[in-house]
């Protein structure tokens, strides 16, 4: 693949950012859009643009075609047997909250046990807090290695047969660690239990299969992987999928509705309450479509080459800290860093005067900053329109940085 | 964008060698705040006599330029009457959102100008004058229950 080729779809690569070419080091934040993705949304507004699943009329038939189309595409980039295993969301969050919400509320009880590491992102976090108060059922931690990896034997002394949901992210979004998500849910499901993938940094950047993982469920956003913002993916196996109650009441999703009480279309539509994201989920599967032309192991390869070289390179900088996996164990492509004496805000502003843009700040990751003992950190984040020139400016504007404020602190 | 603009040599001297930083006796108002966005915290305390601030002390993380607004605030506000610490806190915001700056009420403040044109960073340089507003808002509440 060839990045530079790439760079030439993605429009925002135009824009000067304080005089410098624009170096976007946040893709783990949200991904750039591509031309393709941009064009296919305004072809709909302009030529398909109805309501689904309603209208009698064409463009009503134009317009539901191509959202089921789009339900298609997804379902085969990660391989689930059938689109109607798809359920169209807003995002991670939402995905996560209704799985929390629909599914194991109703399933757990005082005593039962929610399993997942400390270093979860918020959103794969505060939901199963949120079960398990309005279930009386119990957190537990697994411990993470000084890098941040979880080792398979601690799985297995926490997994027991109390244990009735394992909640994990595939990738970290602060540690970059890659997480044995197939070897846990052969664990879960021994004792019984579902497992919850959250993939918004996995799916993004590698081949996912969800029949391989052979996970329950699986989180995914739609923005972190060139596509529009305000779509994202809950899958889930077809016997959990009809088991769990919606979170969204009202029109679309019914299927008989009498004064007193209704009934619920078949999964994946009972999730999708109201107008659907109809643009959205378009914008997804164009996204998907460009990201399978050019090739899920070749943007993994890509992403980790840029993340390993780095981790290198900030290795030859005095008094840079790099979280997560140490050089040369594997790593996807994002690096999580602090430079000793500059609180990270003041390293990512001294970066963007250079048009670099990096995320600061704790990641939505509160209870991992305190493990780490940061109150917060930065992180350079990589995609397929990165560079190795990208790389080199990030590294030479972070020099810069140290210097600035190696002189101005004195 | 000039970064000499932002990071003034008064804002890193102040970031470098907080004035007032520490806590007072657990009589003095308390105020804990933080910027759930990026983790900034700062626990202000005041210690406010006859409506005057006797003496005020902070302690947080975060940035140079969260940590050096603090500094530079209680500097500023010892010794004023509530209302003029008050005043002072509308007149910095002001000066957050580029309006012409009284220079000689903000003295060293001016220092922190620069912030105004990276909006990303406002919100830093206000924490400490946020949790001055709450801190004064209570000691109101609690002159109004003892009178």
């Amino acid at each position: 693949m060839n990045p530079l080729a790439i760079r030439e779809d993605f429009p925002i690569f135009q824009e000067k950012i304080n005089g410098h070419p624009l170096v976007y080091l946040d893709n783990a934040a949200t991904s750039q859009k591509p031309r393709q993705v941009l064009d296919v949304l305004r072809r709909y507004y302009e030529s398909e643009n109805s309501n689904v699943h309603r209208g009698v009329h064409t463009l009503g038939t134009r317009a539901t075609e191509a959202y089921e189309g789009a339900r298609e595409k997804v379902a085969r980039f990660i391989n689930a047997p059938s689109p109607y295993q798809v359920v169209f969301t807003r995002g991670t969050t939402e995905s996560i909250n209704m799985v929390a919400h629909g599914y194991a509320r109703a399933h757990l009880q005082p005593g039962d046990e929610i399993v997942l590491p400390p270093s979860e992102h918020h959103s794969n976090l505060i939901p199963w807090q949120q079960a398990a108060r309005a279930t009386g059922a119990t957190l537990r931690y697994l411990p993470l290695q000084e890098d941040g990896s979880i080792r398979l034997a601690d799985v297995e002394a926490a997994v027991t047969d109390r244990t009735k949901v394992v909640a994990i992210a595939h990738v970290s979004n602060v540690l970059g660690t890659v997480n044995p998500v197939r070897e846990i849910a052969a664990i879960a499901h021994r004792h019984g239990a579902v497992i919850v993938v959250d993939g918004a940094q996995s799916v993004p950047h590698m081949p996912t299969d969800v029949q391989d993982l052979d996970c329950d469920f699986l989180a995914f956003s739609g923005h972190k992987m060139l596509g529009p913002t305000g779509i994202g993916v809950l899958y889930g196996k077809p016997s959990l999928l009809a088991e769990m109650e919606p979170t969204y009441f009202g029109g679309e999703m019914i299927d008989i509705v009498e004064l007193h009480e209704s009934t619920w279309k078949e999964a994946p539509w009972k999730f999708e309450g109201g107008t659907p994201i109809i643009a959205g989920a378009i914008g997804l599967g164009a996204a998907i479509e460009y990201l399978s032309n050019i090739g899920m192991e070749e943007i993994a390869k890509h992403d980790a080459h840029l993340a390993d070289l780095t981790v290198q390179r900030l290795a030859e900088i005095e008094g840079v800290t790099v979280y997560g996996p140490g050089p040369g164990k594997p790593r996807a492509g994002l690096v999580t860093f602090n430079l000793d004496g500059v609180h990270p805000h003041d390293v990512a502003t001294v970066l963007d005067a250079a048009g670099v843009a990096v995320r600061a700040g704790h990641h939505c990751a509160q209870p991992l900053m305190r493990i780490l003992h940061v109150g917060a950190t930065a992180r350079a984040s990589f995609y397929l329109y990165n560079t190795e020139d990208d790389v080199d400016a990030f590294v030479a504007a972070l020099k810069q940085a140290k210097e600035f404020f190696g002189h101005a602190i004195g | 964008m000039q970064l000499d603009d932002l990071y003034r040599q008064v804002i890193m001297d102040h970031y470098q060698h907080p004035r007032n930083q520490g806590q007072l006796a657990d009589d003095a108002i308390a105020v804990d705040l933080r910027n759930p966005s990026c983790g900034d915290e700062i626990r202000l305390q005041m210690l406010v006599e006859d409506g005057v601030v006797k003496d005020v002390r902070f302690r947080g993380s975060g940035c140079s330029i969260s940590m050096a607004s603090a500094s530079m605030m209680t500097d500023a506000i010892k010794g004023k009457t509530i209302s003029e610490a008050l005043h002072l806190a509308h007149t910095f915001r002001g000066m957050m959102k580029g309006e012409p700056a009284d220079l000689d009420e903000l003295g060293e403040l001016e220092s922190l100008q620069g912030v105004s044109k990276f909006p990303a960073r406002i919100k830093c340089a206000t924490l400490a004058w946020q949790a001055l507003e709450r801190a004064a808002g209570s000691s109101e509440v609690d002159g109004e229950a003892k009178a």
